[in-house]
């Protein structure tokens, strides 16, 4: 049955949706959590209720991001097993203790004390979860720093040596971890998922303002997102570039298919759009700027660039699907650079907070954020083809000996699996942002009772203070 | 590069870690995919909203253990991960399901009204069941022995589906169904702690049967182990183990029968070291059954060292603060809960 379909394909969609569905909700966390930690932190400090409406609010949205966040990311834990088992046992040595650290010293530390910032309002000090806020937040990072270690490392190899066996042995851990590739990474991640966050938390201020609804919370919402529009958004083109440049000097095939470019030459123009076809080697219906290119990659006007055919055609990564994302993710930056500027005009004016087209504008780019990492994770992961560790070992070669049925059928499942939580998850995010900040907690589902003591015996011995 | 192995048997040690995180893992997530199973048999709304507050803020901690055990594997024992994960494909990929499905009802059902939160009920439950009988059969699957072709799974997709690994996937069902009642009962109060101990009386008698059937089809499945534990005088010494186990569970009974608190619970974790450490026994040294060492399967020695200082550094601080968060959440479970 289903003996035509080709087990790496598969493996690699499979690999590819899951992880594509996973990295949604850590785009989003990381950057909520150092965001509540930071609306936390006001309440503290001012003591005004509006923080601590803010912060109830928009933690129960963590709370339902996070649990999708926990339960992807233990399935992709296993599928370095089940869907790459030749790589796993080739560079285990190099790539398995970066992820041992991850689970080490984040995932028990993110997982461990969001219960106390879920449910310990009652039973722990004000400042102790404060703490445990800045804890979550910082296990977020950190697991972002492992992994995006792990994947750079794939990206941009060194401090290895391959024995006679075939297998990966570490020769230096130092450069293993701070991989050529991997600063550049991390801060663009790292930004990229701050960015996300102000964008929702924006969008969803700019929504309640076009409601006249919770105009007050509103304002802190949306005028906190544009803090970050205005002094983070345009620090990302500039990170982007330095990662481009990393990239040029290491994955240059990568560079080229992003380019859209075929030819090697001097003064290579820029593609702003085009049909890269990769049967008759060149872009059609391309609309250049002439020179932009070279001056972007080599920052002369007749630096010289290399094309896609410098590349036999089995070394060169998928065109097309590289070229267009790249473009999305552009798109998506320069959209966030624009509305920091239109952000800060509007304050001159004293209409940042009552422009009606502008909460428009922000409602629109609620999403933009999930869509330009995923753009972005697609021309990095997609432009390392064909290769999984570059230049040293193909993703052809690291597939497992599973049958092509049973990966199709699991695929299958995972679709279903997914789109349903991902329905039943968006809705329930909705519901809560339609609810509203500060407006009374009915308890748990539905049984209409104000925060009760969270433990019977417990009810009269909670510390004092004011809890969030 | 800096490496312990001249110092250290770092196949053993991590040997002996790997087995602590997942025996952590079993008992850990143990008890709450043990109420998760038992979720819809609860004799009201109330009751199983009182179950699931008493596990909501450890289950996240809990399933991290599984994380480790899968990441430790993969970095001490890259080879047994890359053997075994394909081996077990089918029901590695039918537990991640059902671990995705219950993991998000946490969240969802408190989210949800009406009919909608009866999904999520289902989802928990089903979730639960598929999750511990996978993992039961995982274990089934791994004990009967893999077929390799050098480095490489060599059998059928379906190998591990046999009598016996359908008997160690209900087996853990029921295991599971102990913790969780024996959790509640320690956890909760009035209704929902007499009705946990209902089942828990119900639950240990499977459980004793199930322990008795799987401990007695072991010798016939490998003839190392029969002759492990049926030669003299391996024998006598090995006897401890069978009688502390059935210790266990007289200990267990009786400590429901006379409504103890905690001693319920804690004898159920007795019966599953007992189990655990004699799987262990039959199964060393063995890191992929009949087939691959733990030595053999090793990962280099500077990347076990690389993870064992980090392991020897957070380890304790993992425990320790873990240790706090059930410290914050102790006492008996309301069903009334907000965040």
């Amino acid at each position: 049955m289903l003996d035509f379909l080709d087990p790496v394909i598969l493996a690699r969609i499979q690999f590819a949706f899951t992880v594509s569905f996973h990295i949604i909700f850590p785009a989003f966390t990381i950057g909520l959590a150092s965001w509540l930690a930071v609306v936390e932190w006001r309440y503290l400090k001012t003591g005004k209720k509006i923080y601590q409406d803010i912060y109830r609010m928009w933690v129960k949205i963590f709370a339902v991001t996070f649990g999708m966040g926990v339960v992807s990311g233990v399935v992709l834990s296993y599928q370095f097993g089940t869907n790459w088992s030749v790589f796993s046992d080739r560079v285990g040595n190099v790539i398995g203790p970066l992820l041992g650290y991850e689970v080490l010293t984040a995932f028990f530390l993110e997982a461990s004390f969001l219960g106390v910032m879920l449910f310990g309002w009652n039973r722990v000090s004000p400042r102790m979860h404060f703490a445990a806020t800045i804890v979550v937040a910082f296990g977020t990072l950190l697991s972002s720093f492992w992994i995006l270690s792990a994947n750079s490392w794939m990206q941009t190899p060194q401090g290895y040596r391959i024995d006679a066996d075939g297998l990966f042995y570490p020769t230096d851990w130092l450069q293993v971890i701070f991989n050529p590739s991997f600063s550049y990474r991390f801060a663009h991640m790292v930004l990229a998922a701050y960015l996300t966050t102000a964008f929702v938390v924006g969008g969803v201020g700019a929504f309640y303002l076009f409601r006249n609804q919770y105009t007050q919370h509103a304002r802190v919402m949306l005028g906190m997102a544009m803090i970050m529009a205005v002094f983070v958004a345009p620090l990302q083109p500039i990170i982007g570039d330095l990662h481009g440049l990393n990239t040029l000097k290491h994955q240059p095939a990568k560079v080229a298919a992003m380019e859209g470019l075929w030819e090697t030459q001097r003064g290579a123009p820029l593609v702003l759009f085009g049909w890269p076809d990769e049967n008759r080697e060149e872009t059609r219906y391309a609309l250049e700027i002439p020179k932009l290119s070279s001056l972007i990659l080599t920052h002369e006007m007749d630096g010289e660039v290399k094309g896609l055919k410098e590349w036999p055609r089995d070394e060169r990564p998928p065109v097309a699907g590289v070229f267009w994302s790249f473009r999305v993710m552009v798109g998506i930056g320069v959209l966030m650079v624009l509305t920091g500027i239109i952000a800060l005009v509007l304050f001159w004016r004293k209409r940042l907070f009552s422009t009606r087209w502008f909460q428009i504008w922000c409602m629109a780019l609620t999403p933009s954020g999930f869509i330009a990492v995923l753009a972005g994770w697609f021309v990095s992961e997609v432009g390392r083809q064909p290769y999984i560790v570059y230049g040293v070992m193909r993703t052809a070669e690291a597939v497992s000996p599973v049958a092509a049925t049973n990966i199709a059928l699991s695929l299958l499942a995972f679709i279903a699996a997914y789109t349903f939580i991902f329905g039943a998850g968006s809705y329930y995010i909705l519901r809560l942002i339609i609810k509203g900040p500060g407006t009374p907690d009915t308890a748990y589902g539905s049984h209409g009772l104000q925060s009760p003591p969270l433990v019977t015996d417990l009810g009269n011995e909670t510390k004092g203070g004011p809890h969030v | 590069m800096f490496s312990f192995e001249n110092f250290l048997d770092l196949a053993f040690v991590w040997y002996g870690l790997i087995t602590t995180a997942m025996f952590l893992y079993v008992i850990l997530d143990g008890f709450d995919l043990g109420v998760g199973i038992l979720f819809p048999f609860a004799p009201s709304e109330s009751c199983r909203d009182r179950m699931m507050n008493s596990i909501a803020p450890f289950w996240d901690g809990n399933e991290t253990w599984l994380v480790l055990g899968g990441g430790g594997l993969f970095a001490a024992f890259p080879l047994a991960y890359a053997v075994v994960m394909p081996a077990l494909y089918i029901p590695v990929i039918l537990m991640l399901l059902g671990l995705v499905f219950r993991g998000v009802a946490f969240e969802f059902r408190f989210k949800a009204s009406g009919r909608s939160r009866k999904i999520w009920d289902y989802a928990f439950h089903f979730g639960s069941m598929m999750a511990a009988f996978m993992q039961g059969m995982i274990l089934g699957g791994f004990v009967q022995g893999i077929r390799i072709d050098g480095r490489q799974f060599a059998g059928g997709s379906l190998d591990f589906l046999s009598a016996f690994s359908v008997m160690t996937g209900l087996a853990l069902v029921f295991g599971y169904a102990l913790l969780g009642s024996t959790w509640l009962i320690m956890k909760t109060d009035e209704t929902t702690q007499e009705w946990a101990r209902k089942c828990a009386k119900y639950v240990l008698i499977f459980v004793v049967i199930f322990m008795g059937l799987v401990s007695l089809s072991m010798p016939f499945i490998n003839a190392d182990i029969r002759s492990l534990w049926f030669s003299l005088p391996n024998f006598f010494m090995l006897l401890p183990m069978p009688v502390l186990s059935a210790f266990f569970a007289y200990s267990a009974w009786y400590a429901v029968k006379r409504q103890k608190e905690y001693g319920p619970f804690l004898y159920s974790l007795g019966i599953f070291l007992m189990n655990y450490i004699g799987l262990g026994i039959s199964l060393w040294p063995w890191m992929v059954p009949y087939e691959i060492t733990i030595w053999q399967a090793a990962a280099a020695p500077e990347s076990q060292s690389l993870l064992l200082v980090g392991t020897v550094i957070m380890l304790p601080v993992i425990l320790t603060y873990t240790a706090y968060c059930y410290y914050v959440f102790r006492g008996k479970t309301s069903h009334e809960e907000t965040y």
